[in-house]
This record gives structure tokens, C-alpha cells and sequence, in this order.
């Protein structure tokens, strides 16, 4: 928690006795930036504190409302005590006076709510806070809620509120939309959000901002504290933690933790070659194995469940020593990471191969060593991710980085160096989306009767809808009452009317209980549940067998009967899919058919892209690169070209019957895809005839019939791409359609649950592609299906930074005409075949699946 | 383009993209679970879906008959989702029905949910009919059911294809009997591999699948089970 140091006197005159005397018991002195947390919270302010992991921060948000807590009554007394009671009566500090003149005249309530965004911190943060209050007797009620706690507990909390409530944005959310949020929070002296870099950027940070919008209300000029790491932009959390107010730039105080020491960071220097593609870092298991071998305990990192697997998979094919090396992700049993998580606690594990699911999380002070395999994506991300190892201040903590491929070392050297000078990727604030603010009227709806112009105001003041207008949020309000068509069809089955005093209040107890059964921004994938058995006996039977865990519906429908794949560190056979389980047998040894893998999961970011691109522009600054990649990076300048950082190139070549364009923004998967989608709309135009394009993280490569060297590339390349063609192509995408459904879902079109359900059995939940049919045809500018584009267009086709692209690549595009494929465009070429995309696809398989049955089935031989 | 055909009792017809059904022979057309106004019965238990269900489903049908020019249009049952739908039908969609009765034999085969629809709309009303080698009916018989047309069960299909399975709404025959895919924009499927389709195809079937473009035929064992 802090470092050994002789406490200072000024120190003492902040801190009251009893609060002095325990840190001194522990040897501890209080680090300046706690002090000065217990300086603000005298003052009522809120502050945003950024520090790394491990160094104090959550002790520092709670010391405040400790020390205000320490004098005065217990929660079970309600009589409100004289000012100034308490063990120092005698103690004349005029911060601390002010700190207990606030709670002195406190009647019940929760006096501080801390929500993180893992329930399983919430409950270790509870735990850890227990122990000083216990030691210098605090009369403070700590309690936690979550989705685990008991009903028998929960409605005890309603009646008798703790002092510390310690719980996670959704939680948050039920206990407003309830007519006893007044008296649970009326009183509220303090919110502390935790991991708030997190959480803020987020479908559950809107949320969570509107419901701090209504803490406000509830209880005005309480103050907050946003616990975070290291930012690059710690004015966009600094607004977010204030209420907002037009014409306005209101921000909170921002407190820097010592930076601790600087990360050692190494990238793995193999013997072997270093691939020209792929993500699974075959070559460099022995290395990992060999690190983990000399650490006490590491975090072995990935970025997809699918190289979590196939990592965790291959270190125990050549596990000699049988060290015990556990996996982790999200898509296994929860009981099954829960043991892990376990073993960790207890320090009996020696390495774990995981996903982003361990980003965050409880402090586990063995980790000594974090190794990153694949591509760090971010600068920030890679940050949190080293955090992860050694807890201790003054030691620096330890991390390998692990290229998969040639272009991954870039990355990583990028990242490395962005770490050294201290840089971390820029954030943009977020727009609030309108699915979560409809989830929220509701809920609002729920708690109590409300004014439409004071709800306004009130969402307003939460900065991700600060620029929300009123026209939108009377859609909004449209849109929960009767579904917001502008055929007015349902008037009579409204979910929200007008009281005769112009109040919205819920038309019924019913809409107020599926409120509560689908509240929530996180919207999983359609799962299956993934069962093995011994026998598979076909599609019409009952199985019993192992639950290991749930996979996604859209990668197990790639699957045929007999294939084999990785999951939870095991061989499966995958046999089908019964009801709503896969059936799988234990599989064969030996390799298993690994997917057609997706490549990462997170773009990689556009401050980590420019460096990526200014490195290959700067031949001196390869002096870090192992020699393969220096000498490929040679070569392409010779044979072909290295552009500047602000330029792009294009090169085109042919090869075989075909005539290859490929060009290397450095944008992304996503982004480039997007790219590609609409290039080949253009090149069909322009009569180039293309037949199909694959993206990869930093470069696109499309062919086609004709050559394309003598097009113009910045009339190819022209940003009014995104113009008509984007509507039309997006329109039928299904990841517009996959937006659309988490939108419906969070919007409450869908319900996740229905009451109904349970009792009848019959179908109450509904195909939402076909309901974006009806509604994109009948009403395309209702406002789930402009939620859903803003949601698609800056995520998940990342529509945004292709326009960002194109607006940096005008007139900066270098054409270099090849006669055959450059060193650069290798590792592309390689992933054709392995992904297949194009407008058309699946139209293009229905169509060759069939054909060739029916080929097959006429065959008179 | 070129069209799909499906022989059924010796009569040749086409299976259109659309999800109808084409005799040219007998210039009919043939659709099945239109379930119009499923919108708004679901609106009734608080699920605001939007209320364009019927419109949807109605242009589809107007369109197909605008392509083919029907002397009969017969719709298969569960013409409405509940008996209550054709009450709720809006104006634009009952101007749309009348145009659709406008010259030509309109039949509304009964469903479980729908006896109502001829009363409020027009159109003649039958449990079944017979026109040469097949009757139009709709819940299909047990057993053998040499020429019949029949609805209720919501075919899909998933195709299993070079890189993914597809699921796709589906006309399934044997060359005997055909079901039809439900033709309402807002009706789900069952899988043809669900024992309901077992014993009307004892033998083997194909599927139908309909696709963006055309419709794709697809033998038993090219599908795999959902």
C-alpha cells in the first residue's frame, strides 16, 4: 500500500490522531496524493486521481469518507449526535472540523457508494477496507451488491443502508429506478468510481453517467472521487465526473499519483525465424515457456480467446516440468475461472494464459512477470496490462513482448518505445447513445413519475449527452412510451403516459418488472452452450455430459461434423448443434483444425498506427529490430519503396492470371475492411472488374481481372466513397445488423427476459434482423436504427477512422508499379484464402453449395 | 435469373425468391403464414415491435403478384397471427388486400388462428381446396399426401457451404407434397430437421432455400441440422 518513510509532521496535522497512529502502526506514512485527497474531500470537492495500480489509489479515495465517518454516529443510532464527537475531541484541525461538521448532522443513508466495473473487485475492495476499520474502530458499515448477493440481504439494505455500499454500474441503475433511491441516497456524501479509464468510454459508462446524473439530484454538492490510470486525456474523465451545465467547460481538480518506477520492458529476441504471418507466436512458445520458468508467477496475455486456447494448448505440449499453468477467458465457466482466480489468490499457480478478461482485476501480488503475445494493439492497453505485474511501488514492473509476426515487432518496438517516453493513445469523448438513454427514461419511469423538461436538464448535465437536444430526447421519450413509429399504432399499449399533471409514470407494474428483468448495457453475442459427451448419437436426442463452457453461435456455425478445435485447454471433436447446445466429443491428439482466425480483436490505435509509420519511414530508427526484420525492411525500400510517415503507398503487380493492388494504411482490420467493401464497388464501376479483396491490421490487398496501375489513385482513394455507397453497402451489412441487435436489446425492443416466457414456454423473443428489415424499409430514420449506425460507424466498421484515413491520405498516395509482389505485401497475400470476404459471399457459397449438390445428385455415371 | 422449379404431382411449379409458390399452368399463386398483424398482437403484451409487419408482408405479396399476374391467389392459413388481426389491419393494408382481390379468385385457406379474415376482408374462405394433381391446405396431413400444399410448419434450412452454414427460409418437396416457407415478414422458422418434418418426407427430401437472388436447391445431404 505505501512505502516504508518517516512520516512528516505537516503530514499529521491532516490526517487526525487515530488515522496518524494507524498508519504508523503499519510503518506506513500517507503518500502525498492521499493527503491530498483528504484535503479535497474536507472541501467537498471532487477530484480525479490517476496513479498506477497498486500504489494506495483505492485507500486514498476511501480515506475521506473515513475520516468523516470516524466521529460520527453509528448507522443503527439514528438520533443525530453534537458536532465534533469522537476519540480527539480535543483536536483542533479546521479540515478535519469541516470534515465532521459534513457528518455530523448525517442521518441514515448510504454515506459513500464505490462502483467498479467487476463485481469481484467491488468484494475485494470491501474486504481490504475492513481491516482498518476494524483496527481503529470505525463505526462504519461496509457492505457489497451484486448480482450473487442474497435477496434476504438485498431487501435488508433497502430498510437499513450500510455507511460504504460497494457495488457496479448495474446495480446502481436497479436501485434508482426504485421508489427508494431518495432514502438510500439522499444523503449520499460521496461517490468513488473505480477503473474509471475503463468504464467511461462504454455503452455502461453512458449509463453510468446518467445515474450519477441522478445521484446529483438526489443529493446535491456530493462530491467524487474517479479513481484512474495514467490517461493521455484526463480532461474528458474530469468532466465526466461533474455535473455539466450549458456554455459551460466544468471540470474536476486532477491529482497525479507518483508515477512510480518506468516499466522494464523487453521484446522477445528468438532464435528462430521470425514469421511472415499469422498471430499465434508458434515460433516462440519454448521462449515463453523458458521465462515463465524463471518467474515466480506470469500473465501470459492474448488477444483473442482463440490464441488464449492454442497458446495455453501448445505450453503444455512441451510442459516438462508440469508447471502449473492455468487458463482463463471469457467464455469459459464462470466456475471454472473462479477456481483460477482462486489459485491465483492463493499463489499456487505458476503462469496464466489469458484474454483481456484479466485487463482488470483484483491486486495479485506474485505476479512478477507479463508476457504479451501477438500485437499490443495500444499503448494504453499494454500499460494496464504490465501494471498487472508487481504490485510494489519502487520496483518497476516486468513485461516481454511477443511478436506473432514481422509486422507484429514493429508494432510491439512502437509501443515499447511510446511506453519509454511515457505517451499513451489519445481518447475521443463519447456520444452518448441514445439505446442506453432509453433504458434509462425507463427506469427513471420506474422510480417515479417525471417531468420531462427537469429529466432533460438532468441528463444534460452528464457530459457524454451534454450536446444531447431536446428534440432527440423527446424521440427518446416517444420511443419508450409507444415505440417512437410514426405510425401511431400503439397509443393503447403504451409502456409510458401522461398524468393529468403532465408527468411520465409507467402505464403498469408489469412494465416496471421487465424494466428490472432486462436492465443492463451488456449484450453477449448469441452463445451456445458447449457440452461433451462420449458418444454422439444424432441430433434427436436428450445428452448428458460436461457444461465447459459457451462460444459464440457465429463461429460454431463455421463448423462441419468432424471438426476439431481448441477450447478450454482441450481437443474437441465438434459433433452439432442440438437445441441450443453444441454437442462435442473429446477429440484426437495432435493439431487440432484451428479456425479461420480473426486476427486481434482491438484495432490497433491510431497513435500507436502513426508510429508504426513513422519507424518504417526512419531507417535509423531500426536499430532495435532484429535483423530479419531489418533486412525485410531493406529489401521492400530497394525492390519496391518505404514511404513517408504521412504518405501511403500503393503498389500493384500481377501475379497469375491477376492484377494485385495493395495498399498499407496501417488502420486497422476493421477499418480496412470497410476500405475494401467500398474500393470494390468503385473498381466494378470502372470496369476493373475485382474479384476480391483481404484485409489485414496494416495493409489491404484487393485483385481483379484488369490492371490498376493506371487508375488514378486519388480519384480511387477519394473520400466521397463514403457517400451513397457507404448507405447502400452498410444498409445490408451484418455487422450494421449485429449493431442493431445490441441496440434493441439495450433500447428494450427485445426483451433479454420476459415474463412470459418462463410461464408459457411460447416464442416471445424475436429474430431482430427481421424486425431492421421491416423498420429500415418502413421508417429509416427511427432512432434504434440511428443508434445502431452511430454505434456501427464508430466501432464496429470503424467508418470513422476511414474517413480520417482518406482525409490524411489526399494527395499523399505514392504509386509504385511492380512487376511481381513487394516483401511488404507478403504477409497479406498470405491470409487470401483464409478469410473469405466480399459483398457477395454468402449469396456466392449458397450459390456453389448448391450448384454443386445438384451437379453431383444428376451425375449419371 | 433463372427460375427454380419444384415438380409436385406431376405439376411443374416455380419456387420464387419472394417465398411463393407459382403454377403457371393454372396461373396461381400460392403463399403460406402470413401472419399479418403479429406487430401489434405482440404489442398487446408490451413488446412496441414496429408496426409495419403487415405493410411489409402485403408489398412482398403485391409485388410478386405485380411480376407474375395471378388469375387465383391462394394464401395457405394463419393469414393472421390471432383472430382478432384482421379487426386491426390499418387502412393502408386493407386498400392493399382489396387491390390484391381486384379480377381474380382470392381464397383464404383457415388456419388455427384465422376464420376470420374473408368476413372483414372479402375473399372466399375454405379448409381446403382442389385444383387438378394438388390441394392447397394448411397444416399437411399425417402420411402420404400425394399433390398437397400446405403451410404451418415455417421451413428453414441451413445449407452447409464451403465457409459457413447458412439458414435460409425454405420450400421443402419430395416430389409428392411441398411445405411452404411462412411468407409474414415477422415469422421465425423450424429447422427441416425437426421431427415434425419426419414423417411427411419418410423418404428423403430436398430444400429450397431461398436466397438474395434466386432460390437455391439443395439436396438432403447437403443440410446440415440447425
Amino acid at each position: 500500500m505505501s512505502v516504508r518513510e518517516r512520516p512528516k509532521t505537516e503530514n499529521s496535522t491532516v490526517l487526525p490522531p487515530v488515522f496518524a497512529a494507524w498508519f504508523a502502526s503499519r510503518g506506513w506514512s500517507p503518500r502525498p496524493f492521499q493527503l491530498a485527497l483528504v484535503e479535497a474531500g474536507a472541501n467537498g470537492q471532487s477530484v480525479l486521481l490517476t496513479a498506477p495500480t497498486g500504489g494506495g489509489k483505492t485507500l486514498a479515495g476511501f480515506l475521506p469518507s473515513l475520516i468523516e465517518l470516524s466521529s460520527s454516529p453509528s448507522v443503527v443510532q439514528r438520533a443525530p449526535l453534537p458536532p465534533f464527537v469522537g476519540e480527539d475531541e480535543r483536536y483542533v484541525n479546521p479540515l478535519i472540523a469541516k470534515l465532521k461538521a459534513r457528518a455530523a448532522v448525517r442521518p441514515r443513508g448510504v454515506h459513500t457508494l464505490y462502483i467498479s466495473p467487476l463485481k469481484a473487485l467491488a468484494v475485494d475492495i470491501a474486504r481490504n477496507l475492513e481491516a482498518p476499520a476494524r483496527e481503529m474502530k470505525l463505526p462504519v458499515k461496509i457492505e457489497t451488491r451484486t448480482g450473487d448477493t442474497s435477496a434476504h440481504r438485498r431487501q435488508r439494505q433497502r430498510h437499513l443502508p450500510p455507511d460504504f455500499l460497494l457495488t457496479t454500474p448495474e446495480q446502481v441503475a436497479l436501485l434508482l429506478a426504485s421508489g427508494d433511491a431518495p432514502r438510500m441516497f439522499g444523503n449520499l456524501r460521496c461517490v468513488i468510481l473505480d477503473e474509471l479509464h475503463a468504464l467511461a468510454p462504454s455503452k455502461r459508462g453512458d449509463l453510468l453517467a446518467l445515474d450519477l446524473a441522478r445521484l446529483s439530484v438526489l443529493a446535491p454538492g456530493h462530491r467524487r472521487v474517479g479513481l484512474s490510470a495514467t490517461v493521455a486525456e484526463p480532461e474528458i474523465l474530469g468532466r465526466y465526473l461533474v455535473p455539466q451545465r450549458a456554455g459551460e467547460d466544468r471540470r474536476v481538480a486532477h491529482i497525479k499519483g507518483a508515477p512510480g518506477a518506468k516499466p522494464d520492458v523487453s521484446i522477445l529476441a528468438s532464435e528462430k525465424d521470425v514469421p511472415w504471418a499469422g498471430h499465434m507466436a508458434r515460433h516462440a512458445l519454448a521462449d515463453i515457456l523458458a521465462q515463465i520458468k524463471k518467474a515466480t508467477t506470469a500473465l501470459v496475455f492474448v488477444n483473442t480467446r482463440m490464441q488464449a486456447e492454442f497458446v495455453f494448448q501448445q505450453l503444455w505440449s512441451i510442459n516438462d516440468e508440469n508447471l502449473p499453468i492455468a487458463l482463463h477467458h471469457g467464455s469459459l465457466s464462470p466456475e471454472q475461472r473462479r477456481k483460477v482466480e482462486a489459485a491465483m489468490i492463493k499463489g499456487t499457480l505458476r503462469a496464466v494464459v489469458c484474454t483481456s478478461t484479466l485487463d482488470l482485476g483484483i491486486d495479485w501480488g506474485a505476479v512478477d512477470l507479463v508476457i504479451n503475445v501477438g500485437a499490443p494493439k495500444g499503448a494504453s492497453r499494454l500499460a494496464q496490462r504490465i501494471g498487472r505485474s508487481n504490485h510494489r511501488m519502487n520496483e518497476p514492473s516486468r513485461a516481454l513482448l511477443v511478436p506473432a509476426n514481422r509486422f507484429e515487432v514493429l508494432e510491439c518496438e512502437a509501443a515499447r518505445d511510446a511506453l519509454a517516453h511515457g505517451e499513451l493513445d489519445g481518447e475521443k469523448p463519447r456520444h452518448g447513445a441514445l439505446d442506453v438513454l432509453a433504458q434509462h427514461v425507463l427506469g427513471m419511469a420506474v422510480a417515479a413519475p417525471f417531468n420531462a423538461d427537469e429529466l432533460y436538464a438532468e441528463v444534460v448535465s452528464a457530459s457524454p449527452y451534454r450536446d444531447l437536444t431536446r428534440d432527440d430526447f423527446d424521440r427518446v421519450i416517444d420511443y419508450v412510451a409507444t415505440g417512437g413509429y410514426a405510425l401511431r399504432a400503439y397509443e393503447r399499449y403504451a409502456k409510458l403516459r401522461k398524468t393529468p399533471e403532465g408527468l411520465w409514470r409507467v402505464a403498469s407494474p408489469q412494465v416496471a418488472q421487465r424494466y428490472r428483468l432486462n436492465c443492463g448495457t451488456i449484450v453477449e453475442a448469441p452463445m451456445l452452450k458447449v457440452r461433451v459427451v462420449r458418444n454422439y448419437r444424432g441430433p434427436r436426442v436428450t445428452y448428458a455430459g460436461r457444461i465447459l463452457g459457451q462460444i459464440e453461435e457465429w463461429f460454431l456455425q463455421q463448423l462441419s461434423q468432424g471438426d476439431t478445435f481448441l477450447f478450454a485447454g482441450q481437443i474437441l471433436r465438434f459433433e452439432g448443434i442440438v437445441e441450443t447446445e453444441a454437442i462435442v466429443t473429446p477429440g484426437p491428439p495432435g493439431n487440432p483444425k484451428i479456425p479461420s482466425f480473426e486476427g486481434g480483436k482491438f484495432p490497433l490505435s491510431t497513435f500507436l498506427a502513426a508510429r508504426v509509420r513513422e519507424m518504417i519511414a526512419d531507417p535509423k530508427r531500426w536499430q532495435f529490430l532484429p535483423d530479419q526484420v531489418k533486412e525485410w525492411l531493406g529489401i521492400q525500400r530497394l525492390r519496391s519503396l518505404l514511404p513517408r510517415a504521412d504518405q501511403m503507398l500503393v503498389e500493384t503487380f500481377p501475379r497469375g492470371s491477376r492484377h494485385y493492388l495493395v495498399c498499407y494504411p496501417f488502420d486497422g482490420r476493421l477499418c480496412h475492411q470497410s476500405l475494401g467493401m467500398l474500393l470494390t464497388r468503385r473498381l466494378e464501376r470502372i470496369g476493373a472488374k475485382p474479384l476480391g479483396f483481404v484485409a489485414s491490421e496494416y495493409s489491404l490487398a484487393l485483385w481483379a481481372l484488369k490492371p490498376m496501375h493506371t487508375l488514378d489513385m486519388n480519384r480511387l482513394f477519394d473520400e466521397d466513397m463514403l457517400g451513397d455507397d457507404l448507405d447502400a453497402w452498410l444498409g445490408e451489412s451484418a455487422l450494421l445488423k449485429r449493431s442493431f441487435r445490441q441496440c434493441a436489446v439495450i433500447a428494450g425492443l427485445i426483451e433479454r427476459r420476459h415474463p412470459a416466457e418462463e410461464k408459457s414456454g411460447r416464442q416471445v423473443t424475436f429474430s431482430s434482423d427481421l424486425i431492421y428489415d421491416v423498420l429500415r424499409s418502413h421508417q429509416p430514420d427511427h432512432i434504434l436504427l440511428r443508434a445502431a449506425y452511430e454505434d456501427a460507424a464508430a466501432f464496429a466498421l470503424d467508418i470513422t477512422r476511414l474517413g480520417d484515413l482518406l482525409r490524411r491520405i489526399k494527395g499523399n498516395i505514392v504509386l509504385k508499379k511492380l512487376d511481381r509482389v513487394s516483401p511488404l505485401a507478403v504477409p497479406v497475400l498470405l491470409d487470401i484464402g483464409k478469410v473469405p470476404v466480399g459483398m457477395d459471399a454468402n449469396e456466392a457459397l449458397l450459390a456453389e453449395a448448391s450448384d454443386d449438390l445438384i451437379a453431383e445428385a444428376m451425375k449419371v455415371d | 435469373m433463372s427460375d427454380t422449379m419444384i415438380e409436385i404431382n406431376g405439376a411443374t411449379l416455380v419456387a420464387d425468391r419472394s417465398g411463393a409458390l407459382w403454377w403457371p399452368a393454372e396461373r396461381l399463386l400460392a403463399v403460406a403464414d402470413l401472419h399479418l398483424e403479429k406487430g401489434s398482437s405482440f404489442a398487446k403484451t408490451g413488446q412496441l415491435l414496429p408496426p409495419y409487419d403487415s405493410r411489409a408482408t402485403l408489398s412482398r405479396l403485391s409485388a410478386a403478384v405485380g411480376r407474375f399476374e395471378p388469375k387465383t391467389i391462394v394464401c395457405l392459413g394463419d393469414n393472421f397471427h390471432d383472430p382478432l388481426g384482421p379487426e386491426r389491419l390499418d387502412a393502408e393494408s386493407k386498400g392493399i388486400v382489396a387491390m390484391l382481390q381486384r379480377k381474380r379468385r382470392f381464397v383464404w385457406i383457415e388456419g388455427n388462428h384465422d376464420a376470420a379474415a374473408a368476413a372483414v376482408l372479402g375473399g372466399e374462405s375454405a379448409p381446403e381446396i382442389e385444383i387438378g394433381p394438388l390441394v392447397f391446405r394448411h397444416e399437411p396431413r399425417q402420411g402420404r399426401a400425394r399433390g398437397e400444399l400446405a403451410g404451418h410448419l415455417h421451413p428453414v434450412a441451413v445449407a452447409v457451404t464451403r465457409a459457413r452454414r447458412l439458414r435460409r427460409r425454405c420450400f421443402v418437396s419430395d416430389g409428392e407434397r411441398c411445405v411452404l416457407p411462412a411468407f409474414g415478414a415477422y415469422t421465425g422458422g423450424l429447422d427441416v430437421f425437426d421431427a415434425a418434418f419426419a414423417p411427411l418426407f419418410p423418404r428423403s427430401f430436398q430444400a429450397f432455400l431461398i436466397g438474395r437472388d434466386r432460390v437455391y436447391p439443395f439436396a438432403h445431404s447437403g443440410l446440415a441440422a440447425e
